[in-house]
């Protein structure tokens, strides 16, 4: 494992309920902690040449739950677009099950789930459109995303549902770009039930970069998570 | 026959429509001929769309047993309103389509409410394979939709269950002559393909079977009582009596 030293190259917290976004570069890595714990961090990914999304290659919890036929994502997990190809790859994760069955908050949805009464809280796909807009992205870009930190059993009988969180503060994971990577995301604000711990904290995003082994190729990111939560 | 003429090619061209097959799904006994809209049979690795109404009652048919009917529902009025498979499973507490189960849209509304299922075995989970996915785009360009638009979709006739541990175990079909009914809520473009569920060991595809008509009737029985279902009920029948500019909302 080469274990020559890394370069940081972004480190940054992203408020709670607050979107972000950032392009990780082939090879480089996306660490995200989870400060204070039990906070889902709704996800998207798109493919990315130079900086121009390309609107066909985005994530599908679909082709990647098929691919590695279980529905839980964790280390290994390779996250791909429709058309199966890789985008990223978990490489470290300290909780071992995140969600990406269970989609994104809505206010549309709220008024379901919980009622009328909810419909002008914010919410993750408000935050999708917001800061997707910044790289054109629209509503017809927005797909069933990954819920990093948030826990969804499936029983037996097919009930499932957001329960509390196997997350906890300081816990990290950590995601290596298999190519130019658009990475999307929402700081959950959902304050009606458990995947925030009902109340949204803030997150830290670390990318880095690891410098080219022997052979002239990236290297692979150490198996343990870079930097650590202060 | 000869076509190194235009009338010869004309002849020869017409010729051909005397001795054809053509299957189509048979009427269902107890729906008045007058109703029916759509019946169509599509062949295995093939698709079909349609614009269908609100109160249309769409009913699919596995014949033989090995059809995956892989769908799609977007609004016909406002197609960036669509099928959102995660809500579908999310907002009803249960991954598994069975009847009472409403397809949701992105915006809190139902599209669709499978109001009966002979099946049982279906798929929220895996999507499409490669070949269902082109044959998919192909029907959502035919409705000036693209490639953004082709999203999570469901699967009919084939069977996918969660282990435990998160594991997907694929449980194949219910055998020939199952069949699935929707109840459309709102006018919406129906995309169906009839291509491999992607989890499938040996797929042996068959025919798929579809066939609508008239039932606005039954927009007016609710057949879930659950909450959440009530008051997507309650958005999709406010919002569409809005948008109407008669008083004759049915």
């Amino acid at each position: 494992m080469n274990t020559r030293e890394l370069t940081i190259v972004r480190d940054e917290k992203v408020d709670a309920c607050g979107p972000w976004s950032a392009i990780v570069r082939a090879g480089q890595t996306l660490q995200i902690i989870d400060l204070h714990g039990n906070q889902a961090v709704d996800t998207l990914l798109y493919g990315v040449a130079g900086d121009q999304v390309d609107h066909g290659l985005r994530y599908s919890a679909q082709a990647t739950v098929a691919a590695q036929r279980n529905i839980f994502l964790s280390t290994g997990s390779v996250l791909r677009a429709t058309n199966g190809t890789p985008l990223m790859t978990i490489v470290a994760d300290d909780v071992g099950n995140h969600d990406t069955i269970a989609g994104a908050c809505s206010k549309e949805s709220n008024t379901l789930r919980y009622g009328h009464h909810t419909v002008h809280q914010h919410a993750c796909a408000e935050n999708f459109l917001a800061e997707g807009a910044k790289w054109g992205l629209g509503k017809r870009d927005i797909v069933s995303n990954i819920n990093f930190f948030m826990n969804v059993p499936v029983e037996a009988d097919g009930t499932l549902g957001i329960v509390d969180g196997l997350s906890a503060p300081g816990k990290s994971l950590t995601l290596r770009a298999d190519r130019d990577t658009l990475v999307l995301v929402s700081n959950c604000p959902q304050i009606n039930n458990p995947c925030n711990g009902f109340d949204p904290t803030e997150v830290r995003m670390v990318i880095s970069a690891h410098p080219p082994d022997v052979a002239g190729q990236t290297a692979h990111p150490p198996d343990v998570a870079g930097p650590t939560a202060p | 026959m000869s076509t190194d003429s235009t009338t010869g090619a004309r002849d020869h061209a017409r010729s051909q429509v005397r001795p054809a097959t053509m299957r189509i799904p048979a009427t269902p006994p107890d729906v008045d001929p007058s109703r029916l809209l759509w019946a169509e049979a599509v062949p295995p690795g093939s698709y079909a769309t349609r614009v269908l109404g609100r109160g249309t009652r769409l009913r699919l048919i596995d014949p033989d047993g090995g059809a995956c009917a892989h769908l799609l529902l977007f609004r016909s009025d406002a197609p960036w309103e669509r099928l959102n498979v995660a809500d579908t499973v999310k907002v009803p507490w249960q991954a598994y389509l069975r009847a009472g189960h409403p397809l949701l849209s992105d915006q809190g509304r139902v599209l669709a409410t499978v109001i009966a299922d002979g099946s049982g075995h279906h798929d929220t989970l895996c999507g499409m394979t490669d070949a269902g996915r082109a044959k998919m785009l192909l029907a959502a360009i035919k409705h000036g939709l693209d490639i953004r638009d082709v999203a999570p979709s469901v699967s009919l006739f084939k069977g996918v269950r969660v282990g435990d541990d998160g594991t997907l175990g694929f449980t194949g079909s219910a055998g020939p002559g199952a069949a699935v009914d929707l109840l459309i809520h709102l006018p919406v473009v129906v995309a169906l393909v009839n291509t491999a569920h992607p989890l499938d060991p040996d797929p042996a595809l068959t025919g798929l079977d579809v066939l609508a008509w008239r039932a606005g009737d039954q927009l007016t029985t609710p057949v879930n009582a659950e909450p959440e279902y009530l008051r997507a009920l309650f958005n999709t029948e406010s919002t569409w009596a809005a948008a109407q500019t008669s008083e004759v909302f049915e």
